[in-house]
């Protein structure tokens, strides 16, 4: 096997890895904290890329527009969790459900208005959108490195966040024992607008890195959202090392299942049925993963250890 | 449900009655008097209150919120599609056929087999767990049909002909209506039998107190996962209704928003009441028909309705009209 290209797939994998898990953290984040349920995580995704996408053209560069947007879809996050979420803590999950998939339908249809039925390609400047080469022989496109790198960092700023600092404290208080935390007079209902608002500006942030690659669209949050979820089930909910490990984890197996698994199919059947069978095991491969982990371990390879 | 006086009883099978009476002969004197739109609208109404009606078990009644049922409306129509495409344009002699019975048999065998097997690794999970599951499963099927591109992928399968049955004609719109609505009764018929056996008790009794119904010694999981599959083989009949209605079968129909539209039915008319999916399927294609004719923006005040509904009207329309136990 070529293992250039086994590396560049790795980097592929890698880059949808980071991705799934700056939506991951979102999601395991409010669900950890708040319990809440956010089927709207993926318009929150939407809505990054589409701010980044008007900014991009408004400030002439990406790199602003990207500064600029990620307070912007914070405040997306705010204002969703002060209009609709906030009414919702105390309610059950199939509430959670009902109303952010009715936000959905809020979210997209408010995107047709403002920005049009058409997708939005974002342009890279010139320094972004061309190819380095790594070491001999192994060339990628700079942008995604830096998608690779931008994810990186910001798992290590959330990990000191979390397990440093005094907001990161009280996150944990929170997902261990909520009513213990408020007892203590901590604010609670701006603790949990503050962590929505959190997640919000993580899912704004993969969707304004996706948008230079396969452009803004409506509903371009709704495939990736049930991916998310496929990796915070594996992962563990709640759990943000689970989510980490978890969305590399998918990333990889779907990058190299789709490149490699007619090849390992040929070893053992015809070129033909290989042929037909591999794209339909490979689209199914991530959630045939997560039956199998499910099936072992129903919590999830990484559950939090405190709950209550 | 089962402590009604005599009086509520007789009251809640009159608004049942009356529910079931309208949806079956509005429609036809539309038709009659020259409507014919209505009746189409009416058939895809119909199908989707079976599927709704197919979710209420497990959602309703069995208090599990399936985010993928609408895996099983796909399944369906595909058990149509698919030998109906072979027919035409040959391979897999196996099923290739234009007949009914075998499009329903393989519709119902196909969707309890994987109603049998998600169900079997979901349920032993609860919650989020099991809402977020439902949906994986539900996607994995869609990227299924998505890439089998001899049915059309992502673009669909255009259904040559409808199923063939002896005597009955589902080309005429009349007939298929009549069809869809009959099954529609028959299913009504039958959950009114599950939901009232001891079946039915063990299951609303587990979705009241799971620990309770443990401790008398009730294994839920096999209650559950029965009315799983069951729920699964229903939906799959009203896929295959759906199929030969539109004749037009694509992964589309199996989207988790499809799903989602499910419950937003079975809630909105409410959940864990007999005619409570029919009312919700009712409401669900009427607002899509009336909305849409107003804006193409519909999904906006549809998605603000939903909303509302849950922040303000959390136990269904049809709640208002029926009575509760405890009320007299």
């Amino acid at each position: 096997m070529d293992t250039t290209l086994l590396f560049i797939q790795f980097l592929n994998g890698m880059q949808l890895g980071v991705l799934l898990f700056l939506l991951a953290a979102g999601l395991s984040l409010t669900f950890g904290i708040m319990d809440f349920v956010n089927l709207a995580h993926g318009s929150l995704y939407m809505a990054g890329a589409f701010i980044c996408a008007s900014l991009t053209f408004w400030t002439g560069s990406f790199l602003l527009a990207v500064l600029l947007a990620i307070p912007l879809a914070a405040l997306v996050g705010l204002a969703t969790e002060y209009i609709v979420v906030r009414h919702l803590y105390a309610r059950d999950h199939l509430d959670h459900v009902l109303a952010t998939f009715g936000l959905i339908l809020v979210f997209d249809t408010l995107v047709h208005i403002i920005w049009g039925s058409e997708g939005i390609a974002v342009p890279l400047p010139g320094w972004l959108d061309g190819q380095v080469e790594l070491f001999a022989g192994v060339i990628f496109p700079t942008f995604r490195l830096l998608i690779i790198v931008s994810g990186l960092v910001i798992a290590a700023g959330l990990y000191f966040l979390v397990n440093f600092t005094r907001l990161g404290m009280l996150i944990r208080a929170g997902a261990s024992n909520r009513t213990m935390v408020s007892a203590l007079g901590i604010n609670i209902q701006f603790l949990f607008a503050l962590v929505f608002s959190l997640g919000a500006a993580l899912a704004g942030i993969a969707g304004m890195l996706i948008s230079p690659i396969s452009e803004a669209s409506i509903g371009m949050g709704n495939q990736i959202i049930i991916t998310a979820f496929v990796v915070i089930v594996i992962g563990g909910v709640g759990s943000m090392k689970g989510a980490f490990i978890a969305a590399l984890l998918i990333g990889l197996i779907d990058t190299f299942g789709r490149s490699y698994l007619d090849t390992i199919f040929k070893l053992f059947m015809s070129p033909v049925a290989a042929e037909t069978s591999a794209p339909a095991v490979s689209a199914m491969l991530i959630y045939i993963l997560m039956a199998v982990v499910l099936a072992v371990r129903p919590q999830g390879l990484f559950p939090p250890k405190a709950r209550g | 449900m089962f402590s009604l006086s005599k009086n509520g009883r007789a009251r809640n099978g009159w608004v049942n009655f009356t529910v079931l009476a309208c949806t079956g002969v509005i429609p036809l004197l539309l038709y009659v008097a020259g409507q014919t739109f209505y009746l189409d609208l009416a058939t895809r109404m119909v199908c989707l209150a079976i599927a709704a009606i197919s979710l209420n078990l497990i959602l309703g009644y069995g208090g599990m919120v399936s985010f993928g049922h609408a895996v099983f409306i796909g399944i369906g129509a595909y058990a149509v599609g698919i030998p109906a495409y072979h027919a035409t344009y040959g391979e897999f002699d196996l099923i290739a056929s234009y007949n009914g019975f075998l499009h329903i048999l393989l519709a119902v065998a196909f969707s309890s087999l994987f109603a049998l097997v998600t169900g079997a690794i979901s349920l032993r999970t609860k919650g989020i767990y099991f809402i977020m599951i439902t949906m994986a499963f539900g996607q994995m099927i869609y990227f299924f049909f998505v890439s089998l591109e001899t049915y059309g992928g992502d673009d669909g399968l255009t259904i040559d002909a409808r199923s063939e049955f002896p005597a009955v004609k589902l080309d005429n719109a009349i007939v298929m209506f009549l069809v869809c609505y009959v099954i529609m009764l028959l299913v009504i018929f039958a959950m009114y039998k599950i939901v009232n056996s001891r079946f039915g008790m063990v299951l609303q009794g587990a979705k009241d107190n799971e620990e309770r119904m443990r401790a008398m010694g009730f294994n839920t999981f096999k209650y559950r996962l029965t009315a799983y599959v069951i729920a699964g083989a229903l939906c799959g009949l009203s896929g295959a209704l759906l199929g030969n209605f539109t004749t037009f079968i694509s992964p589309e129909m199996i989207d988790w928003t499809r799903s989602g539209e499910l419950i937003f039915m079975v809630l909105l008319g409410g959940g864990g009441t007999l005619a409570g999916p029919l009312v919700g399927a009712a409401i669900f294609v009427v607002l899509e028909e009336v909305l849409s004719s107003f804006t193409i923006y519909w999904h906006l005040p549809f998605g603000i309705m939903l909303i509302l509904a849950v922040l303000f009207a959390r136990k269904g329309l049809l709640s208002l009209f029926l009575k509760e136990d405890g009320d007299d």
